[in-house]
């Protein structure tokens, strides 16, 4: 005789980074409002929209945290910018109902590079970057705004970004957050399905996409950089079936842009150096 | 002292301005000024999160920001006289403590306002998380003992924070006669992958758990806010000695909870569920060693120390009695 038991089964460990999205919406709304209202005061914020889902999902974030009416979406085409931006970052904007600026980068870019006429597509791109984030400062000074980062987890681990470019915004919403997890919360956010679908992309560089820059699949990488953070090491993540080149690729851009995720390195002359011995928070 | 069977609690959670003394004193005048103002009786004891006389992370702006608790009894006490005059109650309040040595701690206190303005008790963070976001210990000094003592709203003994996580801390508590924990803590949200920060669910498992193994009453009080992109969840409860989860804010926004509380309670649930007493009659070789730590640290005497010390060991008969 048989005895009848009930097999009860812990299901496989899914390593892809999930969130609660709606818990995540109340979260940095509250955070968005928190940094600007209460702490500095400032009503308005200001977001480069690219047409892009990162900076989609900070534009709906600060449109709900502040009111539409509070929010500018700045546009920041360069003459090789991919149409299909320009048109999607519009969407963004029409959809939130924050108020809309476009500013044309190409004169600025083109009047530093005619000088600098062999300057590499790196180079050229690092420049863009770059006077995107003089326009997001200046924008935001002329209505005492704040300039909001979109950069995700994903790119800042990857050190996938232009240094004091991108990332320069004093507070950034979805910096914690794993690209696949940006996906999720502008599903959840209703932002559009075109701007969610298409192949991620700086739109430096005519027809670039991360997924082949990086040469790595958002997806997989999220799942080994997610290991590599709990501390898992390269040996058990490629024991835990990840193929072992893709684990070194994400172990090799991680380790080679720790310095893009600091301020500047500062020798150390006395026992008062800023941030090693006199230490105070960003809020204090 | 008369000591109350029934009393009434507010536990406050608010989100501090970071450095700024004057304004987080206001905050707490304005708590007082609301209560005052409310239909019901001003509650006998009133509960402050940790830190909150200046945020929680200050790093080397500990010292700009500390205060010696005779310091913060007398700000309080010109508080209450402007913002709730004539009223008598207990308030615990967790702030960044300077000692006549000049030493630093993570403390809170518990004082009476009032007709008889005193310090009853100054509690200081035995367990400075120094790991992740968090960098405590290298900026305070541990506190070395988990003191109890008597109120006119029973025997209470304070923890802060990661102090409570450590289930041997409200062990110690609970063996040295609380009635009652007070955890003013500030707890960085994390773990977005459910419907509420992970940190919430764990913190409302730890101390229903501690409440009910212990029979006793535990109330907490969370700040709340954003600090440098870390937000605080509040979650502010009182938990009942079933470990019944009587009520509890929200994770987000300023609230203040009220509650009553029914040390009677305690009695109740500890002849239901005798497991402190088993405890102590159970683990004869641990507990007299738990308990022993109160005399080196110079713990107050008079505390139910002694009591449960000798308790430790005996028969069942020693621990009925320790029961009721």
């Amino acid at each position: 005789m048989s005895a009848a038991f009930t097999i009860v089964r812990a299901r496989p460990l899914d390593d892809t980074p999930t969130i609660d999205p709606a818990l995540v919406e109340r979260w940095l709304t509250e955070f968005i409002r928190d940094e600007l209202v209460r702490r500095r005061g400032i009503h308005h914020a200001v977001v480069g929209v690219s047409g892009g889902v990162d900076s989609a999902v900070v534009a709906y974030l600060c449109a709900r945290a502040l009111g539409p009416r509070n929010v500018v979406g700045v546009r920041m085409p360069y003459r090789t910018s991919s149409p299909q931006s320009l048109e999607h970052a519009a969407l963004v904007i029409r959809e939130t109902g924050i108020d809309e600026r476009l500013v044309d980068i190409s004169a600025a870019v083109d009047g530093y590079l005619a000088q600098e006429p062999d300057a590499s597509s790196t180079r050229r791109g690092n420049v863009m970057a770059r006077m995107r984030m003089i326009v997001l400062f200046d924008q935001s000074a002329k209505i005492n705004g704040v300039p909001v980062g979109t950069g995700n987890k994903s790119e800042r681990m990857f050190g996938y970004f232009t240094w004091h470019g991108d990332d320069s915004p004093p507070i950034n919403p979805i910096g914690d957050l794993f690209k696949t997890q940006v996906w999720q919360l502008a599903r959840h956010l209703g932002v559009p399905d075109a701007i969610i679908d298409k192949p991620a992309t700086a739109d430096l560089i005519r027809g670039q996409t991360d997924e082949e820059d990086l040469g790595i699949t958002y997806l997989q990488a999220d799942r080994i950089l997610n290991r590599l953070l709990l501390g898992y090491t390269v040996e058990d993540i490629i024991a835990a079936g990840y193929s072992s080149a893709q684990v070194e690729l994400v172990k090799r851009r991680v380790d080679a842009t720790h310095w893009k995720r600091h301020l500047a390195t500062t020798a150390l002359i006395s026992t008062t150096a800023i941030n090693e011995f006199y230490l105070r928070p960003v809020d204090y | 002292m008369a000591r109350a069977k029934r009393f009434e609690l507010a536990l406050v959670q608010l989100a501090p301005r970071k450095g700024d003394l004057e304004a987080n004193f206001a905050s707490i005048g304005a708590a007082f000024a609301v209560l005052a103002a409310e239909k019901e009786a001003f509650p006998n004891v009133v509960v402050f999160p940790e830190a909150m006389l200046s945020g929680y992370f200050v790093e080397g702006g500990v010292r700009d920001v500390s205060l010696s608790a005779r310091d913060v009894l007398g700000r309080l006490q010109r508080l209450a006289k402007a913002n709730a005059p004539k009223k008598t109650f207990d308030i615990v309040l967790g702030f960044y403590e300077i000692d006549e040595d000049d030493k630093l701690y993570n403390s809170a206190l518990y004082a009476t306002i009032g007709a008889e303005t005193r310090v009853h008790h100054v509690h200081r963070k035995l367990f400075l998380p120094t790991y992740g976001v968090f960098d405590e210990e290298r900026f305070v000094t541990r506190g070395r003992s988990v003191g109890v003592f008597d109120t006119a709203n029973g025997r209470a003994a304070i923890l802060i924070c990661e102090d409570a996580c450590h289930s041997l801390a409200t062990t110690v508590a609970a063996l040295r006669g609380a009635q009652i924990i007070y955890i003013p803590s500030a707890s960085p949200g994390r773990g977005m992958e459910d419907f509420e920060p992970a940190n919430v669910s764990l913190w409302r498992d730890i101390i229903r758990v501690a409440a009910s193994e212990h029979g006793l009453f535990v109330a907490y009080a969370g700040l709340v806010g954003f600090e440098g992109g870390k937000g605080f969840t509040g979650g502010s409860r009182l938990v009942g000695p079933f470990g019944d989860l009587r009520v509890e804010a929200p994770f987000t926004g300023d609230a203040i909870v009220r509650a009553s509380v029914d040390l009677e309670d305690v009695a109740v649930a500890r002849a239901a569920l005798p497991a402190l007493g088993d405890l102590e009659t159970n683990l004869p070789e641990l507990v007299p060693a738990l308990l022993a730590a109160e005399g080196e640290t110079g713990a107050r005497k008079g505390s139910p120390n002694g009591r449960a010390a000798k308790s430790a060991g005996k028969s069942r008969a020693a621990k009925g009695r320790t029961r009721r």
